[in-house]
């Protein structure tokens, strides 16, 4: 049985020409909305228990609102939503915590409104104080607390009982590098026992290793419902995607998905990855010769032309990128039917592992601006370690070593 | 109806830490804490008898005492602060809490009866206090003295029905808010608190009578002034308009509920 089920949610903020409208729309006298702007559309899902969902889209995607529904807090025009367990929510950065109150008077105040007694709250309010780690900061009031230690408190407070759901928006990427680690650190362990995650967040890494499906909300629809990867892959590419350009996710052999996107003005005829004797090379070893070729058409005339790569590890992780921007190599007044070849030539300085590359046409230094054509894994290849000493990580800096006995001090 | 109940009784302790917290909150700031629920109505209280006790204390009727006129204000005042503190505590609770409100689900209607709660609490603070002062100028308290405890959840509830609507109108539009004041203003010099009711010419009397908060200052000053046991008649339609009211608020509470979470 799934644990939360959203069923053909739909929601719109209505604006009226004058709020006495509304007023009178409560006592039965029904006055059309002026503007009714339609946020999410027909939006339905399921989640099964234990699973960690990541929620991705632009900002005003409707993400929030979402997530506002499933918790509760905001009712939906259409449609219904039922949870199979307890939910906690901290929706936007905060649980509403009153600032003239100490942090611990809002403790109580807030496991009040989430429905826990004395008792309960008693318990655990140690807990939430050695877990916050805000010092004697604890009985001064909220107003006096930075923002990363009001987040560190809702955190707190929201995860001080495990629940069945937790509803994470955004918060997490306030916080400081040691609190998110330890927040990451308390979701995983609620994870082993049973949670489900729903979870907000615009940074790929905590989608990427907390989530092990996501969904794309793009225009109040869910537009992708997949693996974390693939579903943000896309969301690059739509991110990137302008008005006359396509977007496709093919399924490679290996199971893979690969998208491409872009407006189609210059395309990629041949990608390739050779070694020093431009050779086809799929496994390369470290320290090699190698050169990523890419052949580029011109379909139509264009202003400017820049062609990048960046290689990216087995997690997607950038691990080296760079284009003919950079490298002050831009191709300026292209006309249609030209075509170039670029070759990038590096040295294989990274380590053993399974690599891809994304390469992109664009204009100006990013694919932002104007995006003729993405594309995500679209070679993979391995590096191997068998000339140089074990080393482990991506990058390989060898270092020189020297070992000189120090002079041990006289004592007496 | 149902489960309003049954969510007021499973955020019970809440509801009672709340309204703790309220009265416990005038420790933490300031000095004087909790005398401040008395000696705001007791500072009124002297200033309009040190100017006016000299032009009406003769007017007062029904009590020979020589503080007559003071305790004449004074049980005035207890009822009129009940009615305007709930009243305003309603209508400025959704937006007072719209964080609240925004990030947390729970039972909204909590709200405005932890308000409800606290201001009835500083009332019974006031009464307590003020039977001490009526012994203290010789005019103890009778058993009709019992009566004002009956009266507090009817004015709580009438100031509550009217309170709860305004303050789902006002979280849409705020105008509410400030005008209230003004319109409480209005109404308080439009009651006879400060001034005796047999002061009112006998053709605007009729009005008087149609004035809900009239009938329950006359209620108070009966009972306190007078030591009576007045009728129940004009009281009764109060309490009847008070459920009549809040019925009516809750309905509206409910509707504009979905409403009121996207505007805050």
């Amino acid at each position: 049985m799934s644990i939360i089920s959203v069923q053909n949610i739909t929601k719109s903020f209505k604006t009226y020409k004058s709020e006495w409208h509304r007023v009178l729309g409560w006592m039965g006298v029904h006055v059309a909305p002026l503007i009714e702007k339609t946020i999410l559309e027909d939006i339905s899902f399921e989640v099964e228990p234990r699973q960690a969902i990541g929620l991705i889209g632009q900002n005003g995607a409707g993400k929030s609102t979402l997530l506002k529904i499933i918790s509760g807090t905001m009712q939906a025009n259409a449609g219904s939503v039922s949870l199979n367990g307890r939910v906690s929510a901290l929706l936007e950065l905060g649980m509403g915590f009153n600032p003239d109150m100490t942090g611990r008077a809002n403790v109580w105040n807030t496991a009040g409104l989430m429905g826990f007694d004395k008792d309960q709250i008693e318990n655990v309010m140690a807990d939430i104080e050695a877990f916050a780690e805000i010092g004697s900061y604890f009985d001064e009031p909220i107003r006096t607390y930075s923002s990363g230690m009001q987040v560190r408190l809702a955190f707190s407070v929201a995860t001080a009982f495990r629940p069945d759901i937790l509803i994470v928006d955004e918060a997490l990427s306030v916080g400081d590098a040691y609190f998110q680690h330890k927040s990451f650190a308390r979701i995983r362990e609620f994870q082993e026992q049973g949670t489900t995650l729903l979870l907000v967040s615009h940074d790929r890494a905590s989608v990427a290793s907390l989530c092990d499906r996501a969904l794309l909300i793009h225009e109040g629809r869910v537009a992708k419902d997949g693996d974390p990867e693939e579903v943000l892959d896309f969301y690059n590419a739509l991110v990137a995607a302008r008005e006359g350009s396509k977007l496709e996710q093919i399924k490679g052999e290996d199971g893979r998905v690969r998208t491409i996107s872009g407006t189609g003005e210059a395309t990629i005829e041949n990608i390739q990855l050779v070694d020093e004797n431009d050779d086809d090379a799929e496994s390369l070893l470290v320290g090699d010769k190698a050169a990523i070729i890419i052949d580029v058409a011109v379909k139509q005339p264009i202003p400017e032309l820049v062609v990048g790569y960046m290689i990216k590890d087995r997690l997607g992780r950038a691990v080296f990128g760079t284009n003919s921007f950079h490298t002050k190599q831009i191709l300026t007044d292209l006309k249609a039917g030209e075509s170039y070849r670029y070759k990038f030539e590096f040295d294989v300085e990274i380590g053993h592992g399974n690599y891809s590359i994304q390469v992109a046409l664009h204009q100006s230094d990013s694919h932002i601006t104007k995006n003729y054509e993405w594309r995500d894994l679209a070679l993979t290849f391995t590096v191997a370690n068998t000339k140089y000493a074990l080393f482990e990580g991506t990058s390989w800096i060898p270092p020189k070593l020297s070992i000189e006995p120090l002079k041990v001090k006289e004592t007496n | 109806m149902k489960d309003l109940v049954l969510s007021l009784w499973a955020y019970r302790h809440f509801l009672m830490n709340s309204i703790w917290n309220d009265f416990k909150s005038r420790f933490v700031r300031s000095r004087l804490g909790a005398a401040w629920i008395v000696f705001q109505p007791l500072s009124q209280v002297l200033i309009y008898a040190f100017i006016l006790s000299n032009l009406l204390s003769a007017k007062v009727p029904g009590i020979s005492n020589t503080y007559g006129y003071a305790i004449y204000l004074m049980s005035g005042l207890l009822a009129w602060n009940l009615f305007s503190e709930v009243l305003d505590r309603c209508i400025k609770v959704f937006v007072a809490n719209a964080n609240a409100i925004k990030k947390v689900n729970f039972p909204r209607v909590t709200l405005p009866i932890i308000e409800v709660g606290a201001a009835v609490t500083n009332n019974l603070i006031l009464f307590a206090v003020m039977i001490v002062i009526f012994f203290v100028l010789g005019h103890p308290p009778g058993w009709s003295f019992l009566l004002i405890l009956l009266m507090i959840p009817i004015i709580a509830m009438f100031a509550m029905g009217l309170g709860i609507f305004l303050g789902v109108v006002n979280v849409f539009i705020r105008d509410v808010e400030q005008v209230t004041p003004i319109v409480l203003q209005v109404l308080f010099w439009l009651t006879p608190i400060v001034y005796p009711a047999n002061i009112i010419p006998e053709k605007f009397m009729q009005w008087m009578r149609l004035n809900p908060v009239y009938q329950f200052v006359d209620f108070y000053h009966q009972v306190i002034v007078q030591s009576l046991v007045p009728s129940f008649a004009g009281v009764l339609l109060v309490a009847a308009m008070g459920v009549a009211f809040s019925l009516f608020a809750l309905v509206v509470f409910r509707r504009a509920g979905p409403d009121m979470v996207d505007v805050l």
